[in-house]
């Protein structure tokens, strides 16, 4: 059983068919991508997964079970960890706040232990505070704990993004363009980190990306999507060559 | 430094400079050095206050810092708003003499004592000093206020707002929804909490006799008050169930048309008096049961607003969409926002009931509304400590100008209107408020390991 799978799912946004009978699965361990030109899609199938749409046809199922119609933080809760594609950050909080705040499922004192400072709660949150201070330091953002995430430059932002989404205990990683806006300086440390984070949790990672050099170089299928439709699956070799891939990044070929 | 290098400077700079080198040698004073020099200031006030006055010619000791004899009814003869200049003279020496040299001295003058006594409390137990800090303070306020009853009045009603306004900040603040409903909660804490009190302890006209004895009624209040607070904590389900599907504006007018159906429903509901209103409650909320509430609402909503699940307000606020992707339950966040802050203003407004001893549904309309609100975000959103500071001085502030009559309505919103452009979110936001930082020696030097990097 794999674990997760995608079935024949269909969106429309309105009238709009935004994704159609998408179908996908991943295993423990795999990278796959996810690539297509502005607008394909993509994103929407992230979110269809992660539950801020709900697919208007087909099934997600994780381990064999249906996910669908579940809220966003339930489906979160059960290990489907992401990050954005703009950033989400909560602009008021400080570094630790965010990463410790991706625990709330995790914690279990509830909110008599909020009013009233109980010793579980001191316990968990102390808990809670030493995972978030592990994953800052894994990703190398550990000085700037205490720092509020808009006076960081966009390259730590991002590794705080990913270090949030770690802390939820991700079973899959759904990564929505990780290098959007990075030199190449910070693409080759966030290939670094991705790379770390998939060897160290043994993570299945699902991204979506632009720069072909990236994803060429992590994953080991890909999908394109093209107006809401597969038109091509394959490695990366096999990608780089389909024609249909080609034609949809760069026009149709003329004859000479 | 040259006069041409500070000319290049702005004035707010050269203020905040002089201010700086001012507050310098005050530095080092531990909260218990303020607290002790409080006192001094009280017991001076206690036993000399009287005699000053008469030697300055005053006919009584000014309850408020002599703000209320500084100004008067507003005209168009010199000195317009001001007394006579002679009595003003007065007020500021009697100022001077009790309350701010002897402060000030004296807190300076201790602080070496100061420190080393609030270091050996600190050593032995955080929550040892934290109690010995707040029953200091009591200590402070109660001999204060009990040279008039006037001042007693007004710091009360002022503790009552302090509630108020740490409740309207976990919503308005903390999860950043502007919510206008609070004069509403706090008329049905206030209404059924009277109406507990009223029928069981007392002869009246509309629940007939005392049910009773009245020397169960101070055992039996916080019953009434935690019942108010609850009543009020589920009509908050009116306004935080379309939370989960509206925001922003949408809300606001939500929550403001939710204050109107209170008012309206307390006014046609004869049971309670309908818009004549309804008196008599009994004499509860003494000094010491205000101050107590108080007390133990701070900590109670300090401890949330600091705890993960408080945090989630903030993270609800600043991005939902991403709060939910990250297992934060956002519904039950909101939903917890509401009841929460709704809960404290009923228990408030059981309060202001038994302060005042008359409410009608009149008083909890848009002007209340409009106090509130000043308070919050003249204080300062998403901070404990700015909403105490914010509830202290519109109140007193509120105070001062009362023989301005209506048109103190003019200058207060004109000194909001300032702080909103020179601190758009209020004067001390977005700060954490912990009070074993604040019952720390001040001294670093006191501290052994010394961790002093501040």
């Amino acid at each position: 059983m794999p674990l997760l799978e995608v079935r024949h799912m269909t969106h429309y946004f309105g009238g709009l068919r935004a994704v159609h009978d998408f179908n996908f699965s991943i295993e423990k361990g795999d990278i796959r991508g996810l690539i297509g030109p502005n607008g394909a899609g993509k994103s929407t199938i992230f979110n269809l997964i992660t539950g801020i749409y709900r697919p208007t046809e087909g099934d997600v199922l994780l381990h064999g079970q249906s996910i669908v119609g579940l809220h966003p933080h339930q489906i979160a809760a059960k290990g489907l960890g992401r990050t954005f594609q703009n950033l989400r950050l909560w602009r008021h909080m400080t570094v630790l706040e965010h990463v410790k705040m991706a625990r709330y499922s995790k914690l279990t004192y509830g909110l008599v232990g909020a009013f009233f400072d109980t010793r579980k709660r001191r316990r968990e949150e102390a808990e809670a505070e030493e995972v978030a201070r592990h994953l800052l330091d894994l990703l190398g953002v550990y000085n700037v704990a205490h720092e509020l995430v808009t006076n960081l430059p966009y390259g730590m932002q991002r590794r705080v993004e990913m270090a949030r989404a770690l802390a939820i205990e991700p079973q899959i990683l759904f990564l929505d363009e990780p290098t959007a806006g990075m030199n190449p300086e910070e693409l080759a440390e966030m290939m670094d980190i991705i790379r770390q984070v998939h060897e160290q949790f043994g993570l299945a990672i699902f991204l979506i990306e632009h720069r072909m050099k990236f994803v060429m170089e992590l994953c080991e299928r890909i999908q394109t999507l093209v107006f809401g439709e597969v038109i091509a699956e394959g490695t990366p070799e096999e990608i780089q060559n389909n024609p249909k891939v080609i034609e949809a990044y760069l026009g149709e070929e003329v004859a000479f | 430094m040259t006069s041409k290098s500070t000319a290049s400077i702005s004035k707010t700079e050269i203020f905040r400079r002089t201010f700086r080198r001012l507050a310098s040698p005050f530095k080092q004073v531990p909260a218990l050095g303020w607290l002790i020099a409080g006192l001094v200031v009280a017991l001076l006030e206690l036993f000399f206050g009287e005699i000053l006055a008469n030697l300055m010619g005053l006919d009584k000791l000014p309850a408020l810092f002599g703000s209320l004899i500084i100004f008067r009814k507003p005209s168009l003869e010199f000195p317009f708003i001001f007394n006579d200049l002679g009595v003003i003279g007065a007020v500021i020496i009697y100022d001077l003499l009790i309350y701010a040299i002897p402060f000030f001295l004296v807190a300076w003058l201790t602080k070496g004592l100061t420190n080393k006594l609030s270091w050996i409390i600190y050593k032995r137990s955080t929550w040892i000093s934290v109690l010995f800090h707040i029953a200091l303070l009591y200590i402070v306020l109660r001999i204060w206020t009990d040279i008039s009853t006037y001042r007693e009045l007004v710091t009360r009603l002022t503790m009552i707002a302090v509630i108020v306004t740490l409740s309207l900040n976990v919503i308005n603040g903390y999860m950043g929804e502007f919510s206008t409903s609070h004069p509403g909660f706090m008329a049905v804490g206030a209404y059924v909490t009277s109406v507990f009190t009223i029928a069981l302890f007392t002869n009246s006209n509309y629940f007939g006799d005392a049910k009773l004895p009245a020397s169960w009624a101070p055992f039996l209040f916080p019953i009434a008050l935690l019942l108010g607070g609850a009543v009020a904590s589920v009509s908050a389900l009116v306004v935080a169930i379309p939370s989960f599907r509206t925001r922003g504006d949408y809300l606001a007018i939500i929550s403001l048309a939710f204050m109107f159906i209170v008012k309206s429903f307390f006014e046609n509901l004869e049971v309670v008096g309908g818009p004549r209103g309804l008196g008599g409650q009994p004499d509860l909320a003494s000094f010491p049961v205000i101050f107590v509430w108080m007390a133990l609402g701070i900590w109670i909503i300090n401890n949330f607003v600091r705890s993960t699940l408080g945090k989630a307000l903030n993270a609800v606020r600043d991005d939902e969409l991403a709060a939910d992707a990250m297992t934060v339950n956002t519904r039950k966040t909101k939903m917890t926002a509401f009841l929460f802050g709704a809960f404290w203003a009923g228990l408030a407004g059981g309060l202001l009931a038994h302060v005042l001893r008359y409410i009608n549904p009149g008083s909890f309309a848009l002007q209340k509304l409009a106090e509130v609100l000043a308070m919050v975000y003249f204080g300062g959103l998403n901070s404990v400590l700015g909403s105490i500071v914010g509830a202290v001085s519109i109140n007193l502030l509120g105070e001062a100008l009362r023989p301005l009559e209506l048109y103190k309505w003019i200058v207060i919103p004109v000194i909001l209107i300032l702080v909103m452009i020179y601190r758009p979110t209020g004067l001390i936001a977005f700060r954490e408020f912990d009070m074993a930082e604040i019952v720390k020696p001040k001294d670093m030097r006191m501290m052994e390991g010394d961790d002093a990097t501040s």
